[in-house]
């Protein structure tokens, strides 16, 4: 990036700016110093209160025991989120396994195969998935993709009992079914992200391979996929991290239940849908509250630490070459 | 092109077989938006009616069940507020970020920052604005423009994250044309710099505005919903994400036919204020 070249006012320049006008760029200079440092201490306060907030829950049970007590249950006052973890680990991974590998090979044929007349438009498609708003995802899985899946399910389950985490009785809303729909809400970041990523591959390098005789995929194996291995990652990372905070689709298609499900065709539970549907009910002050703010913080926490280290992969082979890291953020 | 040197048959169908693998994925990647599209339309447009837009959920067990009057206008009124809260802080920063802060520490700091926030799922800033100011201190109570904080928090780094990338597009030459001209700082921004830059800022706010109008989480403990159409800011408010996300789970198929017409109602606005986003950079030849 070129550097402006910062004119100072005492020199040249001087002389022709009033004393007025100076002023009023160090009231300008400061007073845009003090917003940017408003948002910070905004942030602070943020984290600050979420964590006080939380204290009573994490202190009744300890943060440990909160996190892996394995029994979340409002009616005895005990709260335990492994179940909720659990589930959102469950719910993200399926959404990463189904919607990655599909994200890539878009990205993949946009940059590299499609016709430039279409590329745009591909590109302005794959977009437009991140603008249907998630309450229509969760919608559209409620009323169609449940009943229409629950046939194959009940199928893929009876034949492929002998996997695991397969097998029995499929019940409509479940972890897959929430992976699935996660799984298309993670496809535009990942897919926009790894687009920027592969656009990044020098032509020169793309062109040697093909010119040394490479078909079009050899030149995408030898020449751009090593070179965007750690974009294409945080690409997947910062996935995940979506998927993991996403709240209202899964909450409508999870099936609420605060019991570990023995396959990915069960009911289950995540943080973030936990508390949409408790938030409501609990009561101001109560330990229940309490103990959903530290569900919410926990999820904080699992977020910051994956996208932190989307981030770190990003600046790490951005400090061998050129600079990515902006356009993995938007 | 590529068959110069004789490619072996093999090499020629791994080709192709992986082009197709390719393209395969961009097909089950758009199939979702497609077949979302195509329900949302099937299932939407029975419901739509004049009366759908202009009346308000009448709440009754039985009977009528009433429009989605007062969620369109809900929606409106608590993303235009937020609008007013975020854009205005997000280019603020974004200026200090592009303009005076660079590299500096305070800058780098606030950028970092800027980026955690993209990445917290926005139920949590609903959790923020329930703990701050529906439950805590002298402000308590449910009320739109808590709900509207609440988006701000979501839309503030969208709008700083594509405010500063079109602040940078602007070429230093017109800053130090302006400079040299004797032009003081606070002058350059405001009728070179940010003028120039409109067209970005623009598309960065709609942007925004898209993704805030869609959005159910933050709004569930902040805004909480009514059903009567209200102006007030100070009162809890309907709007059109949490009216689905109510209607969904209503046994009552009345209500579920109402949820599709307001999702219907929902995609359409949102689709146009992204529209709006892309002629706006078009003119700017951002993307």
């Amino acid at each position: 990036m070129v550097e402006v070249i910062n004119v100072p006012h005492t020199v040249s320049g001087a002389r022709l700016k009033s004393r007025r006008a100076l002023q009023a760029d160090v009231i300008l200079r400061w007073s845009l110093r003090v917003t940017a440092l408003s948002m910070l201490a905004v942030l602070g306060y943020f984290f600050v209160r979420l964590a006080i907030t939380a204290e009573p829950a994490l202190s009744h049970f300890g943060i440990l025991g909160f996190i892996f007590t394995n029994n979340w249950d409002v009616a005895h006052n005990i709260f335990g989120a492994w179940p909720l973890v659990v589930g959102t680990l469950i719910t993200s991974i399926v959404a990463l396994v189904l919607g990655v590998p599909v994200a890539i090979a878009a990205a993949l044929y946009v940059t590299e195969f499609a016709p430039s007349r279409l590329r745009s438009t591909l590109a302005l498609l794959l977009d437009l998935l991140a603008a249907v708003p998630s309450v229509v995802y969760g919608l559209w899985g409620v009323f169609i993709l449940i009943p229409d899946l629950k046939p194959a399910e009940q199928w893929f389950s009876n034949t492929f009992s002998f996997l695991p985490f397969v097998g029995g009785q499929v019940s409509g809303p479940n972890y897959f079914i929430a992976g699935l729909i996660l799984a298309i809400m993670i496809i535009p970041i990942v897919s926009a992200v790894s687009r920027e990523v592969l656009a990044t591959v020098p032509l020169q390098e793309k062109e040697g391979a093909l010119a040394l005789g490479a078909t079009r995929w050899e030149m995408i194996r030898l020449a751009v996929l090593p070179r965007s291995r750690a974009g294409i990652t945080s690409a997947a990372m910062l996935g995940l991290g979506r998927a993991i905070g996403e709240t209202i689709a899964v909450t409508l298609v999870i099936g609420s239940s605060p019991v570990i499900g023995h396959q990915i065709f069960n009911q289950g539970y995540t943080l973030a849908a936990v508390i949409a549907n408790e938030f409501g009910e609990a009561t101001p002050g109560s330990l229940h509250i309490s103990a959903l703010i530290a569900a919410g913080l926990v999820l904080l926490v699992l977020t910051l630490v994956v996208n932190g280290i989307a981030r770190g992969i990003i600046i790490r082979s951005d400090r061998r070459r050129g600079s990515i890291a902006d356009k993995a953020v938007a | 092109m590529n068959t110069l040197a004789v490619t072996s048959p093999r090499r020629r169908r791994v080709d192709s077989l992986a082009r197709w693998a390719l393209l395969a994925g961009v097909v089950l990647a758009l199939a979702p938006l497609a077949l979302v599209l195509l329900y949302v339309l099937k299932r939407g447009v029975g419901a739509l009616s004049l009366s759908f837009f202009t009346t308000d959920p009448t709440g009754a067990f039985f009977g009528d069940q009433g429009g989605i009057k007062s969620a369109i206008l809900g929606t409106i009124e608590i993303v235009a507020l937020a609008t007013a809260i975020a854009v205005p802080i997000g280019v603020t920063l974004a200026v200090y970020l592009n303009e005076i802060g660079r590299k500096s520490k305070l800058a780098m700091t606030v950028r970092y920052f800027v980026d955690v926030l993209t990445g917290v799922p926005s139920i949590l800033f609903g959790l923020f604005i329930y703990i701050v100011f529906v439950v805590g201190g002298m402000l308590t109570g449910f009320a739109a423009w808590k709900g509207s904080a609440a988006l701000a928090l979501l839309m503030l780094p969208i709008v700083t994250r594509t405010s500063e990338v079109s602040l940078a597009l602007v070429p230093d030459s017109l800053r130090e044309a302006a400079l040299a001209l004797g032009a003081p700082r606070w002058r350059v921004i405001l009728r070179v710099v940010l003028p120039t830059a409109l067209p970005g800022l623009l598309t960065g706010g709609l942007l925004a505005v898209a993704r805030a109008s869609g959005e159910t989480a933050p709004l569930l403990f902040t805004v909480l919903g009514a059903q009567a159409t209200t102006f007030s800011l100070g009162a809890q408010m309907n709007s059109l994400p949490l009216q689905i996300f109510n209607d969904v789970r209503e046994p009552n198929p009345q209500l579920v036919t109402r949820a599709w017409g307001a999702a219907l109602t929902l995609i359409v606005m949102i689709l146009l204020i992204n529209l709006a986003a892309r002629l706006a950079a078009r003119r700017n030849h951002l993307r």
